[in-house]
């Protein structure tokens, strides 16, 4: 019996959940409830998600043919820039932390909000901001710097708005800070009883471990854009080699904050599937203790390897050799990572809910963008492909088939208990299935078309990587359509879906103990802890055969 | 010239990187093979409500078993670096006596030069079986030198040198891309490398129009530029004499030693406070904005030629 069955027989009317506990436009733009915070980030980074995709779209299609047949070279290099911008700062740096980070870390830990309501809001109001800088960049005509906005080209030599579109980075960069110190302070202060560090769930490691590299490596992107703006603006001489400056420092500013912040797109993706298999297989998470070494790992290692982005670049030899030996180290956590969700199958129930087909999916597409990461950092392997479609789909792997994967499992697994409706199971399925074969179509070519030699950021390509090209245009038709599904049938289930219990799945953690959606303050008693997560079974033993009321029992209190 | 879905190993350097490419090949086929042989077995086996066997776990999944993978993990990556790096270390100079080919990238072009003076744009013949080392340098943004038959990339950038090498070993002609992005017309950047029969190539070589070696040009602007005024023997000036002072330990002011390499004498002309030579005053003017760069590779390669000349003396 659930909560929310309990609350609908209780003889009082019910209480307002936090979607209704207020129904002006001001309730929702001066709220300081960070699931209605949530909503809010959720609603800007689909806009973004959308207008990144719209972008690429126009660049797939350009690249149907090697000699181009609607772009200019100049609107080719704006569209990409910009998918990259948007992509990266404005959908998946926020993505994941401020949407389910946000709504669920408190509940996770059972507190009645973060840290710092207001500070809270005020960093959506941030990414607002910067979201309004990169529209009018595009609007006034675009950037072409790429998304790296590397020197001299971007302070001395691109004809294109680099200030605006510097200037929303440097903006949304102080969101991802706001948004850090505040996850950092509520994990630290506001754990319910009995909530020791062990006890808390992955997805809650991973945040405060995002958060920790979000604090500590955004303000280093923030400095690289203010000596661009410096330089590009008032003149200053900092990276012009006429003037005594230095071109490749500006890549080991950027890449210090730019390779920390794959991690930051990463982390909390591990998260959400650290929540999703267990819950699917009815298994204890396998080796809980060296997951979360892993990710403290990780998000450690992650600040010493930025200058495997540079073999080739002119920097040091011998710094070279260090780069490439840490960041194969990087790789073991990720490893074990691997191992761990593969071994949290064993001998479990498993059943394949769309959340755990987008998990599934998340572990083979990440192993897959994981292992190409050893070949970049091998320093032979690295200088033939770098800057060529191999990297490409090594990061999109990672980025796209893996946290944005993550991002979908997240979005469907606490869609109930973020809305209250159930969403259409075989839809999502489909969708889900689709969207791994999509983006392995899109993304599995360019590795050979790298390997054969084909350059990125390229408009017009010899003819012998046309067939490449097509397959991955092809692919990202499928894709397309795989990401419009959602959209539809979760705006369906808004309205016409089956109104969710508060533990639709029988998964433990605090957050299915509240009803769905919870109340504004999360919880109707404080919630007391004293067992760590994940006890689909009793110590020891294997996915328990009980039925979920049993599990449910043993699970909450 | 290349194939759909093969590119030709076409140098001593290619035929390094495609071992380590099938080795690091075969090890992630493995690893996908286990992980999703383990996932897909994992799901059928232990689907809900399936018959197959759950209870305690076994005795061997314990502390230990993390222990296990974790350290043979570590172990398998860090053997895989020393064998990668170690081909990196392999491949780092370039032979000497290697042949030596100037390049000066421009948006949107690439120019080269040889040792004798003939110049190409967005072309580079070479011979066969000989090392080629590029010395490098950009005009204004970041290029990067890519010949993927050769498996070779350097990126080139303004306001210094930087240099690569390959040793030919298959004719034929061979595509040079700009792998950085350089702005609008970045993708059209290209060229081609021409590998050639050494006997080829000779003649090739002095069929191109007449040009001054790189050492005679400079040579001129050593006295057009006023350089001669201070740095030749004849002068009054007290300024540091330049025979055999290329690839030289100089001893500066401040106490450091510095080897006099290509970029010292770059920047010696362009920012000629920043390393004084003992024993000397500070009064050399700057060059920057009066050289281009093509001007100070010449300057530099006469600097050479006098560094030669001493030495066989």
């Amino acid at each position: 019996m659930t909560d929310a069955a309990l609350a609908d027989e209780l003889p009082f009317p019910p209480r307002a959940d936090y979607l209704r506990a207020g129904s002006t436009l001001l309730s929702w733009l001066a709220t300081t409830d960070h699931k209605r915070i949530a909503i809010l980030y959720a609603l800007t980074i689909t806009v973004f998600f959308f207008m990144g995709g719209a972008a690429i779209t126009a660049v797939r299609v350009e690249l149907f043919v090697p000699n181009g047949w609607f772009l200019s070279s100049d609107t080719y290099n704006r569209l990409f820039s910009f998918h990259g911008i948007i992509m990266v700062w404005f959908f998946l740096v926020p993505s994941i932390p401020n949407t389910f980070g946000n709504f669920l870390l408190p509940l996770m830990i059972g507190a009645p909000d973060v840290a710092f309501p207001r500070l809270n809001l005020f960093s959506w109001y941030l990414t607002l901001v910067g979201g309004i800088f990169a529209v009018y960049t595009l609007v006034a005509g675009g950037v072409d710097t790429g998304w790296t906005f590397y020197t001299p080209f971007s302070t001395m030599f691109s004809n294109t708005h680099v200030l605006t579109a510097a200037a929303a980075v440097f903006v949304v960069g102080f969101a991802s800070i706001a948004t850090g110190v505040n996850f950092i302070a509520t994990t630290h202060m506001l754990r319910a009883p009995g909530m020791t560090w062990f006890r808390l769930p992955m997805f809650v490691w991973s945040i405060y471990a995002t958060s920790i590299v979000m604090v500590l490596a955004t303000p280093v992107l923030a400095i690289s854009l203010m000596l661009v703006i410096a330089e590009r603006w008032l003149g200053l001489p900092i990276f012009d080699p006429a003037r005594g400056g230095d071109p490749i420092l500006f890549q080991h500013l950027f890449w210090f904050y730019s390779h920390p912040a794959v991690y930051i797109m990463v982390l909390p993706a591990m998260g959400v599937v650290s929540e999703i298999i267990p819950c699917f297989a009815r298994r204890r998470l396998f080796g809980y203790d060296f997951m979360v070494y892993a990710i403290v790992a990780i998000a450690g290692i992650g600040f010493f390897v930025w200058g495997h982005h540079m073999f080739v670049s002119g920097q040091s030899p011998y710094a070279s050799l260090i780069f490439s030996f840490l960041s194969f180290v990087i790789a073991v956590p990720s490893a074990i990572k691997v191992f761990n969700w593969t071994a949290s199958l064993y001998r479990g129930q498993i059943s394949f809910n769309s959340p755990m087909l987008y998990a599934l999916g998340f572990v083979g597409l990440f192993t897959t963008g994981g292992l190409s990461g050893l070949f970049l950092a091998s320093i032979p392997i690295d200088v033939h492909v770098t800057d060529t479609y191999f990297v490409v789909a090594h990061f999109h792997y990672i980025m796209v088939g893996g946290s944005v994967s993550a991002f979908f499992g997240a979005l469907h697994f606490w869609w109930p208990k973020i809305t209250g409706k159930m969403y259409p199971e075989s839809w999502a399925q489909f969708a889900a299935i689709t969207m791994y074969f999509g983006f392995n179509m899109t993304f599995l070519p360019q590795f050979v078309a790298g390997y054969l030699g084909m350059p990125r950021r390229y408009h017009t390509y010899p003819a012998e990587f046309q067939v490449y090209n097509v397959m991955s245009s092809a692919g990202a038709a499928v894709l397309a359509a795989a990401y419009l599904l959602p959209l539809m049938y979760l705006t369906w289930s808004l309205f016409h879906g089956l109104r969710a219990s508060g533990n639709p799945w029988g998964a433990t953690g605090l957050e299915w103990t509240t009803t769905s959606p919870p109340p504004p303050h999360n919880f109707d008693i404080q919630p007391l802890v004293d067992r760590p997560p994940y006890q689909y079974h009793a110590e020891g033993q294997s996915a328990g055969t009980d039925s979920p009321e049993v599990q449910n029992a043993r699970s909450l209190r | 010239m290349n194939a759909i879905f093969t590119l030709p190993e076409a140098s001593t350097q290619a035929v390094r990187v495609d071992g380590i490419l099938a080795v690091l090949v075969i090890v992630s086929a493995l690893t996908l093979a286990l992980v999703f042989g383990l996932i897909v077995t994992f799901a059928i086996r232990y689907r809900r409500g399936s018959d197959a066997k759950r209870g305690p776990l076994p005795e061997i999944v314990n502390r230990e078993f993390e222990v296990g993978w974790t350290a043979a993990t570590f172990f398998l990556f860090a053997f895989l670096f020393w064998w990668a790096a170690s081909a990196d270390v392999g491949a780092l100079t370039a032979p000497a006596r290697a042949l030596e080919v100037h390049v000066l990238a421009k948006q949107w072009m690439w120019k080269t030069q040889h040792a004798n003076g003939a110049r190409e744009i967005d072309e580079l013949h070479v011979p066969i079986g000989r090392p080629v080392r590029l010395v490098m340098t950009s005009q204004d943004v970041i290029h990067s030198f890519f010949v993927p038959a050769f498996r070779i990339k350097q990126d080139v950038v303004p306001g210094r040198n930087t240099e690569t090498w390959f040793q030919a070993t298959k004719l034929g002609v061979f595509p040079l891309f700009c792998a950085e992005y350089c702005g609008t017309n970045h993708s059209a950047m290209r060229g081609r490398i021409t590998v050639m029969r050494e006997d080829e190539y000779a003649r090739w070589l002095s069929a191109q129009p007449e040009g001054d070696d790189l050492a005679h040009v400079g040579a001129k602007l050593f006295v057009s530029e006023g350089c001669s005024g201070c740095h030749a023997a004849s002068s009054g000036v007290h300024a540091p004499k330049l025979e055999g002072l290329y690839g030289r330990t100089v001893q500066l002011s401040d106490g450091r030693q510095v080897r006099a390499d290509d970029a010292y004498i770059r920047d010696s002309m362009l920012q000629p406070k920043r390393d004084i030579v003992a024993g000397f005053e500070p009064i050399m003017p700057s060059f920057a904005g009066l050289l281009d760069d093509g001007e100070i590779q010449s300057l530099t390669a006469y600097i050479r030629s006098l560094g030669q000349e001493q030495g066989h003396d």
